[in-house]
């Protein structure tokens, strides 16, 4: 199977989709002469030309309603957000119009869009551009989440998102452009809500999404070494949610990690043991630990954004602690 | 992920405690279990363990300080963990000279205007909950979700597994082990009491309620109670005439010796509070109304119902009530409140053949009087010859925290006065 980077996979979802149907179209700033921001668009300009692959102004408002609109006459949008940070601007039309037009249409407007975009942390760009977004977008009924964690998930994750009639919110990552992964050459999709369960370890489940499923993965080889086996959940969708995955887990390993890129409260995380304790009780052997980003906004000391971050070591002393292991 | 420890209630009635030695210094690696401190409370020295490991950062309290249940006296922590949100602002003296270490280090030489106090630095970010570790002082056993419902399974009883988690929590792992080595009955209690197996060397009965209470109140009892024991021989010739002499006028005026036991020693109770009292840890509660309990045998064990303000109650209504209590309980229909509240307790095994036996006393009460059957014994009579009378035994347990032997032998002397001559307790 070939060796892809994250970057490449979303290219590739682009291309197959484009090519497969052409009410898909691509806009967003720099996506086209630029090749995007972060070169996701790699020469879809040059092959399907500036109709499909749109350069934007600066107005990430302007352009997430235009692509509302679009979807509404029956094209099929991807809006790409340089950074999810700028997507706040953008708000208004994925939260009041985009998530809610089936449903205050009463059924008449299908919204087929695609919102994608680097979400969270990457390295010393501060406060303002180092959020994660997924508990305020997951919060929203209407709208649908995801967070590859693989370039694998990724591919299949997009292809999905573009196909389905509803808005879908792609959380990809800055840190996760770069990463290889296996991906094959022939088609394949990866439906949107189901968990997979990336590792398996009857002794701690780590639960988790997104940039944090490769932590986890860390955490498992390492804690393997001290025979310590985990079960690994990826929920690939954050919303809808596959709590089956996350419950099937618990009730075997009755030990939880919740590992997000976000901060604590009211975040995905406090979402998951809600589930953990409503299906799980009486299967819990020790409470449930949480690790997630510090509750400050992102220091840009190096520093201190290292001790913000939810990283390696916090999730191998969050599995101790669960585990009852005296570090 | 600092440990705060905390001065636990280490005896139920405990609400206070005297650190009275600490064990570890600051600065000492302590792992969970390890003894920190040595605690006066309210009835002994006990241990104050660890909950948890790292360092001894920080002993808030010196030796020799009394402070209540509760209040934080220590802080483990790793070595290098900022632990000052934990134990409160620095010291004025450290906070100056810390303030002032920090103006001079300043390059332009600018003094910092008048060191103001740095504001109390909030909750150092942590990224793992930290509300989900701590874990706060508690009498009550805990135990984890899971571990309740495997104990549940296996028919297994909480209370006889020790906790290894945090706080002494019960977890799976201690239900396994305690499976393991068979600690526990596991099978689940039926309706039997023998439970047929196939080795003939041994059988396995498992506890009902009312013998594991039994085994937890008694234990108890015997554990911290120094009890001691008095023995008296009376005389009940004359207590035989008076029952024989009722009898005579027909059934309604029957009554049994251990009717006449009951109101006799009621009416002695009456007059000897100090022994119709309870032991409440602190102080000693002597009680103005005789609330006497009887023990009675059960085909599942003891239980003791009471016969309330049984002093005020002639020996016809304590036949009618002791006879009526007694078969409650055999038929176990007793309610708690008929079997709860009693001063003084009396348990007779005279109708077994039993001459004499001390009793357990029945916490928080302080004494109980043990009743051996009646026997006709030759008696060496005040003019010297020898006569065959009735006899009987009766050994009180008293607990010598609160009665002193003079004590318990003032009231037996009351009580004998009333067996032997019964027309006292119409007096």
């Amino acid at each position: 199977m070939p060796l892809i980077t994250y970057r490449d996979a979303l290219n590739q979802a682009l291309r197959e989709e484009m090519h497969k149907d052409d009410r898909v179209f691509l806009m967003g700033e720099e996506v086209g002469v630029y090749n995007g921001a972060y070169k996701v668009s790699k020469g879809l300009l040059e092959e399907f030309g500036e109709m499909r692959v749109v350069d934007t102004p600066i107005t990430e408002l302007g352009f997430a309603g235009v692509g509302v609109g679009a979807a509404m006459v029956g094209l099929r949008p991807i809006v790409e957000f340089m950074t999810w940070n700028f997507a706040l601007l953008a708000l208004d039309q994925v939260v009041n119009a985009a998530a809610k037009m089936l449903y205050m249409s009463g059924g008449q407007f299908n919204m087929p869009i695609v919102f994608r975009g680097p979400n969270g942390a990457a390295l010393q760009l501060s406060a303002q551009h180092s959020q994660s977004w997924e508990s305020w977008l997951a919060h929203i009924p209407g709208l649908k989440v995801v967070a590859p964690g693989t370039p694998y998930d990724a591919k299949g994750l997009l292809k999905s998102a573009i196909r389905d009639d509803n808005p879908v919110i792609v959380l990809e990552g800055e840190m996760l452009y770069n990463i290889k992964g296996e991906v094959p050459d022939e088609e394949y999709l990866i439906p949107l809500g189901k968990a997979e369960l990336k590792r398996e370890g009857d002794h701690c489940s780590i639960i988790t999404s997104g940039k944090m499923v490769l932590v986890a993965m860390q955490a498992a080889d390492q804690l393997a070494k001290e025979g310590i086996k985990i079960d690994v959940v990826d929920l690939r969708t954050i919303r809808p949610m596959d709590v089956d995955a996350i419950t099937t887990s618990v009730k075997k390993t009755n030990r939880a990690v919740v590992l997000e890129e976000g901060w604590e409260i009211c975040g995905i995380g406090a979402q998951i043991v809600d589930y953990i304790q409503r299906d799980c009780f009486d299967h819990l052997d020790a409470p449930v630990i949480r690790v997630h980003q510090a509750d400050t906004p992102m220091p840009y000391a190096k520093a201190l954004e290292r001790a913000a971050k939810p990283d390696l070591p916090k999730t191998i002393a969050a599995v101790k602690k669960v585990m009852y292991i005296e570090a | 992920m600092a440990t705060k420890v905390f001065m636990e209630a280490l005896s139920p009635t405990m609400e206070e405690g005297r650190l009275v030695k600490w064990l570890k210094n600051e600065g000492d690696a302590v792992k969970s279990g390890d003894v920190l401190a040595e605690v006066e409370t309210d009835k002994a020295v006990m241990e104050l363990a660890a909950r948890g490991a790292g360092v001894l950062r920080k002993r808030l309290v010196n030796e020799g300080e009394a402070v209540p249940v509760g209040t934080l006296v220590g802080v483990i922590a790793s070595a290098g963990e900022d632990i000052s949100a934990l134990v409160g602002a620095p010291k004025t003296g450290d906070g100056r000279s810390k303030t002032e270490d920090a103006g001079s280090k300043m390059e332009d030489g600018r003094s910092k205007a008048p060191a103001a106090p740095a504001p109390a630095p909030a909750a150092p970010p942590s990224s793992i909950s930290p509300s989900s570790i701590a874990v706060p002082p508690s009498s009550r056993s805990l135990s984890s979700p899971l571990a309740k419902r495997l104990a549940s399974e296996s028919g297994l009883d909480l209370a006889s597994v020790a906790g290894s988690g945090p706080g002494g929590r019960i977890i799976k792992r201690d239900i396994e082990a305690a499976l393991a080595t068979g600690s526990a009955g596991g099978d689940r209690p039926s309706s039997s009491i023998f439970h047929p197996t196939s080795s003939i060397d041994f059988e396995d009965l498992p506890l009902s309620l009312i013998r594991k209470t039994i085994a937890r109140r008694l234990a108890e009892s015997i554990g911290p109670i120094p009890t001691f024991y008095l023995t008296a021989e009376f005389d009940l010739e004359r207590a035989s005439e008076m029952r024989a002499a009722m009898a005579a006028m027909g059934d309604d005026y029957k009554v049994s010796f251990n009717d006449i036991i009951l109101k006799a020693t009621a009416t002695a109770l009456a007059q000897h509070p100090e022994v119709n009292a309870h032991w409440l840890g602190d102080h000693i509660r002597l009680h103005h109304r005789v609330h006497l309990g009887m023990a009675v045998a059960t085909d599942d064990g003891l239980i003791v119902p009471v016969i309330f303000d049984a002093d005020k109650k002639r020996m016809s209504e304590i036949a009618i009530e002791s006879k009526m209590l007694a078969k409650k309980a055999r038929e176990r229909k007793l309610t708690p409140a008929e079997y709860t509240g009693s001063t003084f307790s009396v348990s007779n095994l005279g109708m077994m053949q039993i001459e004499q036996f001390t009793a357990i006393i029945n916490p928080p009460e302080c004494g109980i009087l043990a009743i051996g059957a009646i026997e006709d014994k030759p008696v060496v009579a005040a003019d010297g010859s020898t006569q065959i009378r009735k006899r009987l035994r009766v050994t009180m347990s008293c607990d010598h925290r609160a009665i002193d032997g003079a004590v318990g032998a003032r009231f037996l002397q009351t009580l004998r006065r009333m067996i032997e001559n019964p027309l006292m307790l119409v007096y």
